[in-house]
């Protein structure tokens, strides 16, 4: 295994921008090892026993949340959920005095998503605590890059080769972002396709090839990962209507018959049916978008487990 | 460096080992064979052959990774990261007898955090530790039930294993 030699050191992920492919494989290979862990009888192991993990959200999110709760829980942590909604926030405290007056009550790992980016960068810097990114601002969510990567490496076998495309709302899209990073160093081509109001600027800085036209891509590539239309982030509206955005990228039956059989279907949920995708084509069988929720669990668990003992090597 | 097993004296053991498991074995007794990683996934695999010759009937072997139950998980010792790997244990352990195989048994805590991983898979009717080298030095209550060879020796030795599958080739050495 080629992990041997090899150490993590990092006590925060903040995005995959900065990881290496060593790095992500490492992350991939400890991954692996959690996964039968859904399938025990006991869902749980002692390893972050005695640990706090806080879950400092001041977005609203379901599925990453209720993931990294569970994540933590299954290694026997205790979390606090934070929410913005019902806290001193509104009273006007700052990201640094919550995060220092939740770090004073003796917490190990903040899993943070955030409106701003930058703020898991910033709070990394001034806080003792590991800090994990569940999302900040339109600049990455590292875990959903992951998992997304871990399901294409677990069905494909490996990423080299592939050709990828994301389609959709790439410019609001952090998902994308993680998902560029992590692909590309695995040694994917990706493809970002959508309407170029939805392209975000600096374009030409990412590792990717840009087309505006689903039809002309869907027939080449292995792998295709639906965005969600992001209408709350949404100002001016960049697309005539949403039956015409549906119309020429949303992926339908009819446009899922030029398309390689085996191709895998995946989208960061949560799912607007019938505009990006419809119904029978997340249902169907070329869908991973279940399993890739499965697969964020363990990815989070060794997410966790890995910041924590960057962090308990550090101290020695 | 001295040898303290050779190679035909590892494949003696693992016979006698199975030996002592079957006069062990009462009728209807459900046997297994469980091995930790990554040394005692060896020894597991060629005691499992060689119980399946002697029970003639396939004996199931699986393999366990103790990482996240290790009790200094979180107090490094300065060495290197533990690395999470799987457990492959492919049958349900309800009501079996497990035999636990590591390649040598030392301070006992490796065979502590064997049990509570086994424990959270399933309620085994029993656990037995079988080891190929068992070593003076105990911190746990625990002891094995099946030894190859038995051992005394000053802290500061250790004993290494070597597996061909692993190391190219057979043998116990201290060092």
């Amino acid at each position: 295994m080629s992990s041997k030699e090899f150490t993590w050191n990092r006590k925060h992920l903040i995005g995959l921008r900065e990881l290496s492919r060593e790095e992500i494989e490492y992350i991939f290979d400890t991954a692996q090892g959690f996964e039968q862990m859904s399938t025990r009888s006991v869902k749980k192991a002692p390893t972050l026993r005695g640990k706090v993990v806080v879950n400092l959200f001041f977005e609203d999110s379901t599925r990453t949340r209720n993931s990294f709760t569970l994540a933590a829980n299954r290694l026997s942590a205790d979390v606090i959920e934070f929410t913005q909604k019902s806290s001193s926030v509104n009273k006007g405290e700052t990201l640094l005095d919550t995060a220092k007056n939740l770090e004073a009550m003796g917490i190990d790992i903040v899993v943070i998503r955030h409106s701003a980016g930058g703020a898991p960068k910033f709070l990394s810097r001034n806080i003792n605590a590991c800090v994990v990114n569940a999302g900040d601002g339109f600049c990455e969510h590292p875990t959903q890059g992951l998992l997304d990567t871990f399901t294409i490496r677990k069905i494909k076998g490996s990423l080299e080769g592939l050709k990828i495309a994301i389609v959709g709302d790439i410019a609001h899209s952090r998902v994308a972002r993680s998902d560029i990073y992590a692909m590309t160093k695995l040694g994917a081509e990706v493809i970002l396709v959508g309407p170029p109001t939805l392209m975000p600027a600096k374009i030409n800085q990412l590792p990717v090839q840009v087309s505006y036209s689903l039809d002309s891509v869907i027939g080449q590539v292995d792998v295709i990962n639906m965005l969600r239309i992001q209408f709350e982030r949404m100002g001016a509206n960049p697309f005539p209507s949403i039956k015409e955005y549906s119309h020429y990228f949303g992926l339908t039956v009819e446009r899922m018959k030029k398309a390689k059989k085996d191709i895998l279907v995946m989208h960061p949920g949560p799912i607007n049916r019938g505009v990006e995708i419809e119904s029978e084509v997340a249902d169907g069988a070329n869908s991973v978008i279940l399993q890739q929720v499965t697969n964020g669990l363990a990815v989070r668990m060794a997410v966790l487990f890995l910041v924590n003992q960057a962090a308990m090597t550090k101290e020695t | 460096m001295e040898v303290i097993l050779s190679s035909d004296k590892i494949a003696d053991c693992t016979t006698a080992i199975a030996d002592e498991i079957v006069s062990k074995t009462t009728k209807g007794d459900k046997i297994v064979v469980i091995g930790i990683r990554s040394r005692g996934e060896i020894l597991a695999k060629r005691l499992a052959e060689v119980l399946s010759k002697k029970f003639k009937t396939k004996i199931p072997c699986g393999t366990l990774d103790i990482t996240l139950y290790r009790d200094d998980i979180n107090n490094p010792q300065g060495q290197s990261q533990p690395v999470v790997r799987s457990t492959e244990i492919g049958f349900d352990i309800d009501d079996t007898i497990i035999i636990l195989v590591d390649d040598v048994l030392y301070t006992g805590r490796s065979t502590r955090a064997a049990m509570d991983a086994l424990i959270d898979l399933g309620r085994p009717k029993a656990i037995r530790l079988a080891v190929l080298v068992e070593r003076s030095g105990r911190e746990f209550p625990i002891q094995a039930d099946f030894a190859g060879l038995k051992v005394d020796l000053p802290a500061d030795k250790s004993v290494q294993v070597n597996f061909v599958e692993s190391d190219g080739k057979d043998r116990v050495i201290v060092i």
